[in-house]
């Protein structure tokens, strides 16, 4: 298949360096406590620590844009699924251009496939397993199932225990805006401090602006020192989304922001 | 006097359609209830979602965004872009559980100064049914544990 090569994966990110194919490779490497973490590699030597395993979930595809990773060059990134949908989603909002980065597919194990174009991405996506995570879900159906005052209830009190950190901004691969609302002061849209209102209003604020671009990757929930499922507010809006027009985010280089489009017919049994 | 509750009602709209369609209401000398306060905006379009939430974080009881009917807009398709977006929010809200029925959406054009009344007339009875937003008045006048604090 046009531009997958497969195999080791210290062995494949050892050679694109080698050739300068890219200076630097985006990868996971060992962390502490059993953990992994990001790892940056741009000499041959240690692309040795380089590792993926199934403990690689993190969507490293927020690093891409950040300048600090973006001046050391053009990166080859390992990336799982997330990472993968992420690249395509930062490529169809036009912040990613085809052939600046070299994506290391990776699933499990030592099996490596190295994509060059959006269009080899897009197609190892289109045999991929797309589904949310099973706790996601059943979470999801539960406070679906609820009633509104206990979902009232419910998120009120997770978000008591929000530090307002923005982890959950600086983790999304879609949280790219260089300001962000909630560093505005004039007006002060959300107060700085962590309050019951502001958090409130943080967490609608952040999943309105994710709405019909979220990936559904979980990365902000993850990211979340608090361990607020935060990542089902805007999954929530995604599943909404691709229910009523029918659009799944992460796959197609040329989809839309369901958010920035519409139809004159679009249906709704609310507005008078 | 009564003490009857008066719910405060803020309400975002279209300088095109609603707002003229309001002042037309006055115009024919309709009456209707005065819990309203009407703040103006070029267009749906610019209504943004925060905009709704700073109205019930400063006390508001209900909130109506109204605006051109489809097809109608000064923009052409403001009031497109603002549907979806409509749609969207309520279903965020509803997931907090954040209760709906104090936001009322309408279309109301420059000629239909009846309708302004009865859009503002029914929410406010809806509102008055429903009472204070007692969930979100809670969460402003949140009292910050440190000052709960003796020294
Ligand atoms: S789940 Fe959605 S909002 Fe959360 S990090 Fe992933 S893309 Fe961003
Ligand atoms: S990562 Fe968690 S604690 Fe930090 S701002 Fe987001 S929700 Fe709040
Ligand atoms: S001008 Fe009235 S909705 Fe756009």
């Amino acid at each position: 298949m046009g531009g997958r090569k497969m195999g080791n994966l210290n062995e494949i990110a050892a050679h694109l360096l080698q050739n300068d194919d890219v200076q630097l490779i985006i990868g996971y490497g060992e962390g502490s406590a059993g953990r992994v973490r990001p790892l940056f590699v741009s000499n041959k030597k240690a692309t040795e620590k380089l590792l993926f395993d199934s403990r690689c979930t993190q969507n490293l595809a927020s690093y891409l844009y950040k300048k600090e990773i973006t001046c050391l060059g053009k990166p080859a990134i390992v990336a799982n699924i997330r990472t993968l949908r992420g690249i395509i989603r930062l490529a169809a909002e036009h912040q990613l251009e085809d052939e600046t980065i070299i994506a290391l597919a990776v699933s499990t194990g030592d099996d490596v496939k190295e994509l060059r174009r959006l269009e080899d991405m897009e197609q190892y996506l289109s045999e991929a397993d797309l589904q949310l995570k099973k706790e996601d879900k059943a979470l999801l159906d539960k406070l679906n199932a609820m009633t509104i005052a206990d979902r009232w209830a419910f998120w009120q009190q997770e978000m008591a225990h929000c530090i307002k950190c923005y982890a959950c901004r600086q983790a999304c691969p879609l949280c790219y805006c260089t300001q962000c609302t909630v560093e505005i002061n004039q007006p002060q849209w959300i107060p700085v401090a962590s309050s019951k209102l502001g958090n409130m209003e943080w967490h609608i604020m952040r999943s309105m602006h994710l709405a019909g671009r979220c990936i559904e990757c979980g990365q902000c929930g993850e990211a979340c020192p608090a361990n607020i499922p935060i990542h089902l507010l805007p999954i929530r809006l995604a599943e909404e989304i691709r229910e009523l027009y029918g659009s799944v985010t992460g796959i197609s280089k040329r989809e839309s922001c369901e958010m920035s489009s519409f139809q004159p017919d679009d249906k709704e049994k609310f507005i008078t | 006097m009564t003490n009857e509750f008066e719910p405060k009602i803020v309400a975002f709209v279209c300088n095109w359609c609603t707002y003229a369609g309001a002042d037309l209401t006055g115009t024919s000398r309709i009456k209707y209830s005065p819990n309203v306060k009407i703040i103006r905006f070029p267009c749906t379009g610019r209504i943004d979602f925060m905009l709704l939430l700073k109205a019930f974080s400063n006390g508001a009881d209900g909130v109506i965004v109204s605006g051109c009917h489809p097809n109608d807009c000064h923009y052409t398709s403001g009031n497109f872009h603002a549907r979806r977006r409509w749609i969207t929010f309520r279903v965020l809200l509803d997931f907090m559980g954040i209760d709906i029925n104090r936001i009322v959406f309408a279309w109301v054009s420059a000629a239909e100064g009846a309708k302004w009344a009865e859009v503002v007339n029914s929410t406010v009875n809806k509102i008055k049914e429903l009472g204070p937003y007692e969930n979100y008045r809670e969460i402003i006048n949140e009292v910050w544990e440190e000052e709960k604090w003796e020294i």
